[in-house]
């Protein structure tokens, strides 16, 4: 490996974008290709070809992928056969007996694993760790060569208990790899060593049933490199935000779950770093969504475990990814008691907002900001259409809203947005205000194409101190790969009562579990800054369910008074009043290893040739805004020097989005080319 | 004052919040699993005059939606009497009488002042895990009054003028078998109203009180005007359905429900006085009871009316004082659970009459309240107490769902691992039950079987459950479910209990297991229009069996287990004919 070029390539549904950063000279680059459906690496590769001659020149390819996401949306993971505990072989499909939506009982639910590829043998463990029943390896084989025989690429084996004594089920892993034409078999608790059958089972489930496509998609990948003179390392995003090595991804799998969401949040925080925000909330506005992240003290939020679809459990560390149905094509209506909604009905890219012409004659969020004034019908993002039909939307919000509520055109669509900003404000809220954080330190950082239009609004409406748009918001996720840091998170179940534990050899245990996992971490050659360790256990008091997370020091001595004190600390903190004289539980412990890369140099986005925002004036345009018309300004974004400075209302314009500055707001071009909006004076 | 509809909107969002948050902050807190898993809780902010639900969140338990406002009401009756609340009040209580449900559903009530007034009340309910009685649990079957399910809490004051009163909770405490469970719940349901007070106030800081008061008005308003809307969209008339409950635990005798629906224009009248008078054991509930599970039945047929008082606004009900769905202390109402689940069936079995393309099939209508109580080897007394699932009905769009939780609830089963390691039993079988969901054109969803067995010497078990002899129906059509089954093991083998689904003080020993059997969701539509090929791939799955896909779907298979065409077009035309 003797390269100098990293690479981010980020796979999106319509482009795949890549990002080239030379260490040696500093020198960034981008690109966007089609990406090519059926098999993405065609376009992963291509668009690398486009800008680097020599693979021999790059030392590390990291990606973002969206091929396990979309195969668990999709249903198109292989099919996977489980081998269970006898009586157990439901659990996936019974889930914790739940159902989508409160009100009306019309829900349905399929689980991955159809009926008779869920096999059960005889064995037990029990809570305690005591083997009732030994598992007998030969009926494991016969089972497992039925399953293979029926159709089955990949096998998964989960038996109850199995986070309290492994031993079981490692005999019966064992046997199915005796007998298994492929290499695709999970071991529930070498995934998830961690209580609660359904969850671990479910995310155990995945991991088998991604491993074929993913690893398949992998193998191209890396076959395409190769066959380039790439002999550099390939890395790939982890849900958690941090990156692994390919091999790990291959049999990890479900680990990437939210690859492609997390790169972006990722380069969000690290744009912001660098421009001195430690408190953001990144917005990526698409057509259907709107997704939300906290990074609070330059730190993602991570939540323990997501639902991919109702039912569709993935427990592992993931970027804390907060979303609402409320996009670009999220229709307004009103309803029957004279009530205007927005979303989560929503028209999508296709046939998208009525302005597309394609199809659709219910108003949309984008057809609300185009007969407003803040869309340019003559320019639309994305390069599918040559122009919008004004006329068609602005009847659109006539028929459907402003005759039923006796409101103007402007005043209705007006409406429409202060409706989304009000519920995207309600997102915000959700992921800072209500987890105790203070909204004016925090900054709005929008990316994908829509988001810039609404940041503003969102200023106002949840009070947050300001908005930083990064210079190239279309690209961030690619970028985003790039910064990533090397993560690897474990967790074990212990269930003790505190005053049982041997604290000073749990803390061994800690170490050397670290350490293991450190040298997966420092196996994978790339270069890091420094390593980090952490150390958590989650804890409770005996009789509670629920956890809360408390940071302990293995490094110095473990005490248990020393983790009760940490435990009250945290306690206190998420519920305001200790329970005197209760005893606690440590119900898990957690390591993870994180390997810092080097702080990636965000001045590169910098503009150089910049100008003087007057020379950078392209016209202006009727906009109407807080209930009156007004002429904004019309701005070339990225002409724009250092410095410059713009008050609201402006429309910035470039090609990958649009930014609305709002009356009463200013911008202002910052050192690394990004647009700080903030309240006027 | 009109309030324009967009502010509307938006504090519309912002009330709702808070109210999920009150829930969300309980559900992480609470001790016992049957709030803290099972979310049986509820919070929400109620009306300074008169208690009426003004926002309620969207995570409680749905059947507390309804029954709150009840609770609210009594607190200021009460308060009344005694000159009236004072800023820093907090009443607790579980009155089943005057605010509805059973006793193991303790309320905490709260005015929230702002200049000198009461904006409005915040109330918490939470379902703890004992509070005293004959049964650990609560769940008594041979209660023939009150005194015997447990200790009964009029509305008392918890803080006194902003003065925790400790000699409460001690009473409280000294009443329960699980004193430190009681204990942590309480202290989650204070966090849960301390945490909306603060997010209530914020808002009215940055809204004003008169903003506020007017969005809750016209909330009230479209919510009433929305149920309207709806009920002139059904044809008018009156139509009547029955059902019924097994027994009432002491006499082995089955209780009617029945439910004359009157539609007139917009207006809507539930006629429950042809059902059965009051009994001696404890399926009773009171009139508040009945009025909220009504409230969720309709929410679920009409789901997007908004979850306010304004929903009833439009609605009259005519129930007998003394009945079975109107009693008075100290009639035992411990098992209100399987009476407010028949009422939902009847409901939806009145609307499926008039509006089959909006109707659900039954589910699977009881809760099953299994409790296994004994002592470890060290003396340290154990309850096992939890609620099991079934089948949900099929519904004019699709099967029902397998393995879902009841229709008054949003509770998740806690995880066999969690109860196992928490209690010394042990799960030999946790499964879909095959055959349990009733034949349809959509084919009901399926319940389950459960199998524990005791790894201690000894344990006593006890089971309130229904659905044993009344399957839940199908509508338009559709077949019943199967019904609910329990068996418990003795030295000469299993036995079922003589009421079927509810027995006290079953004694086991160790090695020893009990398995219920619950019932599916009823079928939609006529069975013998199903696919036959969705019949053959049930079989495949193993959900329906091959001999009732022959006998209640009409479908014959050849050898290789695929649909025999000519035989199943004949076996269906002699069937409809």
């Amino acid at each position: 490996m003797s390269g100098t070029i990293v690479i981010g390539v980020d796979v999106g549904g319509t482009f795949t974008d890549v990002f080239v950063y030379n260490e040696a000279t500093g020198q960034v680059e981008t690109t966007k290709v089609p990406s090519t459906q059926g098999d993405q690496s065609k376009g992963f590769i291509e668009g690398i070809i486009r800008k680097v001659v020599d693979f021999g020149d790059i030392r590390t390819v990291v990606h973002g992928t969206t091929v396990g996401t979309n195969a668990l949306l999709e249903r198109k993971g292989a099919r996977t056969g489980i081998i269970t505990t006898e009586g157990f072989r439901d659990v996936l499909e019974m889930r914790r007996r739940d159902r989508p939506k409160t009100w009306g009982l019309r829900g349905e639910f399929e689980p991955v694993v159809a009926r008779p590829d869920r096999v059960e043998v005889a064995e037990r463990v029990l809570a305690d760790g005591t083997v009732l029943q030994a598992v007998d390896p030969e009926e494991v084989k016969v089972q497992a060569r039925a399953l293979a025989e029926a159709g089955c690429e990949a096998a998964c084996v989960f038996f109850i208990n199995g986070y309290a004594n492994a031993e079981n089920e490692r005999i019966a892993v064992e046997a199915v790899r005796s007998v298994w034409p492929t290499s695709y078999v999970t071991a529930a608790t070498e995934i998830l060593p961690e209580i609660r059958e359904f969850e671990r089972l479910s995310t155990a489930t995945f991991n088998a049933y991604l491993q074929p496509v993913v690893s398949s998609y992998l193998d191209r990948l890396e076959q395409g490199l190769d066959a380039n003179g790439f002999d550099g390392e390939l890395l790939i995003v982890q849900s958690n935000g941090g990156v692994m090595g390919v091999r790990t991804a291959k049999d990890f799998p479900v680990r990437t779950a939210l690859s492609g969401p997390a790169a972006g949040v990722i380069a969000g925080q690290a744009i912001a770093a660098a421009a001195g925000f430690e408190n953001i909330v990144t917005c990526d506005m698409g057509g259907t969504s709107f997704d939300v992240s906290l990074v609070a003290d330059g730190a993602a939020a991570l939540a323990p475990q997501t639902a991919i679809d109702f039912g569709m459990v993935v427990r592992t560390p993931m970027i804390e990814i907060t979303t609402i149905g409320a996009g670009g094509g999220s229709i307004a209506s009103v309803d029957a008691s004279g009530l205007l909604t927005v979303g989560p009905e929503s028209a999508g890219s296709d046939p998208g907002p009525v302005c597309y012409g394609l199809g659709n004659t219910r108003p949309t969020v984008t057809d609300a900001n185009l007969i407003l004034g803040r869309i340019n019908p003559d320019r639309p993002i994305g390069g599918k259409l040559d122009r919008l039909d004004v006329d068609a939307a602005r009847a659109a919000i006539r028929t459907n809203v402003s005759d039923l509520l006796g409101l103007s055109e402007a005043e209705a669509a007006e409406a429409i947005l202060r409706l989304a900003n009000a519920k995207m404000a309600g997102a915000i809220r959700l992921v800072s205000i209500e987890k105790g954080h203070d909204p004016s330190k925090f900054t709005a950082m929008p990316f994908g194409g829509g988001g810039a239009l609404h940041t503003g609004a969102l200023i106002k409406e949840v009070g947050l101190g300001s908005a930083l748009v990064p210079r190239f918001p279309g690209v961030t996720s690619a970028l985003g790969c790039v910064v990533a840091d090397m993560r690897h998170d474990r967790v074990q179940t212990v269930n003790r009562l505190l005053s049982d534990i041997d604290a000073a050899a749990l803390g061994d245990d800690l170490q050397a579990v670290a350490n293991v996992t450190q040298q997966v971490v420092t196996s994978s050659g790339t270069a890091f800054a420094r390593i980090d360790r952490l150390f958590e256990f989650d804890m409770l008091y005996l009789g509670q369910t629920h956890t809360v997370a408390v940071a302990v020091d293995p490094s110095k001595d473990l005490t248990i008074k020393a983790i009760q004190a940490a435990f009250d600390s945290a306690y206190k903190a998420t519920y305001g009043r200790l329970l005197d004289g209760i005893p606690v539980r440590v119900m898990n412990y957690r390591v993870t290893v994180i390997g810092r890369r080097p702080v990636f140099d965000m001045s590169v986005f910098a503009p150089t040739e910049g100008k003087p925002a007057e020379e950078c004036r392209t016209g202006t345009r009727t906009v109407w805004a807080d209930g009156a018309f007004h002429e904004a300004a019309l701005y070339d974004r990225l002409s724009l020097a250092v410095g410059e400075h713009i008050v609201g209302p402006a429309i910035l314009e470039q090609p990958d989005t649009t930014i609305f500055v709002d009356l009463g707001l200013a911008a202002i071009v910052d050192a690394f080319g990004n647009l700080v909006i903030r309240p006027e004076g | 004052m009109e309030i324009d509809p967009v502010t509307l909107a938006i504090l519309k969002g912002r009330f709702e919040q808070i109210a999920d948050e009150m829930d969300a902050t309980l559900f992480r807190s609470a001790f016992n699993p049957i709030i803290a898993e099972a979310h049986d809780a509820s919070h929400g902010l109620y009306d300074a005059e008169n208690g009426d639900t003004l926002v309620q969140g969207k995570s409680g338990l749905p059947i507390f939606v309804g029954v709150m406002a009840f609770a609210v009401k009594a607190v200021i009756r009460k308060a009344a009497a005694q000159g009236g609340v004072n800023e820093g009040d907090m009443w607790i209580f579980n009155d089943p009488y005057d605010g509805g449900t059973h006793l193991s559903d303790f309320r905490l009530v709260k005015p929230v002042f702002r200049d000198g007034n009461v904006f409005c009340y915040l109330a918490s309910v939470g379902h703890w895990h004992d509070v005293g009685g004959n049964v650990p649990g609560n769940y008594n079957p041979a209660a023939t009054e009150c005194f015997q399910e447990g200790m009964l809490i009029p509305p008392v004051k918890l803080y006194d003028g902003g003065e925790f009163r400790q000699d409460v909770v001690d009473i409280l405490s000294a009443n329960s078998r699980q004193p430190l469970s009681l204990y942590g719940d309480l202290n989650g349901q204070i966090n849960a109203m301390d945490l909306g007070e603060k997010r209530l106030n914020a808002l009215l800081d940055e809204y004003g009180v008169p903003t506020a008061h007017d969005a809750l008005a016209a909330l009230k308003d479209r919510a009433a005007t929305m149920m309207r809307a709806q009920i002139s969209n059904l044809p008018s008339g009156t139509i009547s359905a029955e059902d019924w409950l097994d027994n009432d635990g002491i006499d082995d005798v089955p209780l009617k429900i029945a439910l004359d629906m009157t539609i007139d224009g917009d207006k809507m009248i539930l006629d429950f006085t042809r059902s059965s008078p009051a009994c001696r054991g404890p399926v009773n509930i009171s009139r508040s009871t009945t009025i909220a599970a009504c409230y969720v039945a309709l929410k679920h047929v009409f789901g997007d009316v908004p979850a306010n008082a304004g929903v009833l606004e439009p609605v009259e009900f005519r129930i007998d004082e003394d009945s079975l769905l109107s009693v008075k202390a100290p009639k035992p109402v411990g098992g209100y659970t399987e009476t407010i689940l028949r009422l939902i069936d009847v409901v939806f079995q009145a609307v499926a009459q008039v509006a089959p393309k909006s109707a659900m099939a039954c589910a699977y209508g009881t809760i099953n309240a299994l409790s296994l109580a004994g002592h470890r080897a060290n003396g340290a007394r154990w309850v096992m107490f939890s609620f099991f699932g079934g089948g949900h009905g099929a519904h004019g769009t699709g099967d029902g769902l397998n393995h879902g939780n009841a229709p008054i609830s949003t509770a998740t089963i806690p995880p066999l691992e969690i109860l196992e390691s928490a209690y010394p039993i042990r799960f030999t079988k946790w499964a879909l039950r095959p055959d349990s969901g009733g034949a349809g054109h959509y084919r009901g969803g399926l319940g389950a079987i459960y199998e524990i067995s005791l790894l201690e010497n000894e344990a006593d078990v006890f089971l309130f459950g229904e659905r044993g002899k009344v399957p839940p129906r199908g509508v338009v059509g559709g077949g019943d479910a199967a019904t609910n089954r329990f068996y418990y093991e003795q030295s000469d083998g299993e036995h079922t209990p003589p009421m079927i689904s509810k027995m006290v003080g079953i004694h086991l020993e160790h090695g020893q297991h009990v398995r219920l059997e619950t019932p599916g969701g009823g079928g939609y539509g006529d069975a013998l229009t199903r696919n036959p090929e969705t019949v053959c791939s049930d079989v495949v799955q193993g959900y329906v069996s091959a001999e009732a896909a022959r006998d209640d779907f009409g479908v014959v298979f050849t050898d290789a287990g695929t649909v025999e065409q000519a035989a199943t077009t004949a076996l269906r035309k002699e069937r409809m004919a």
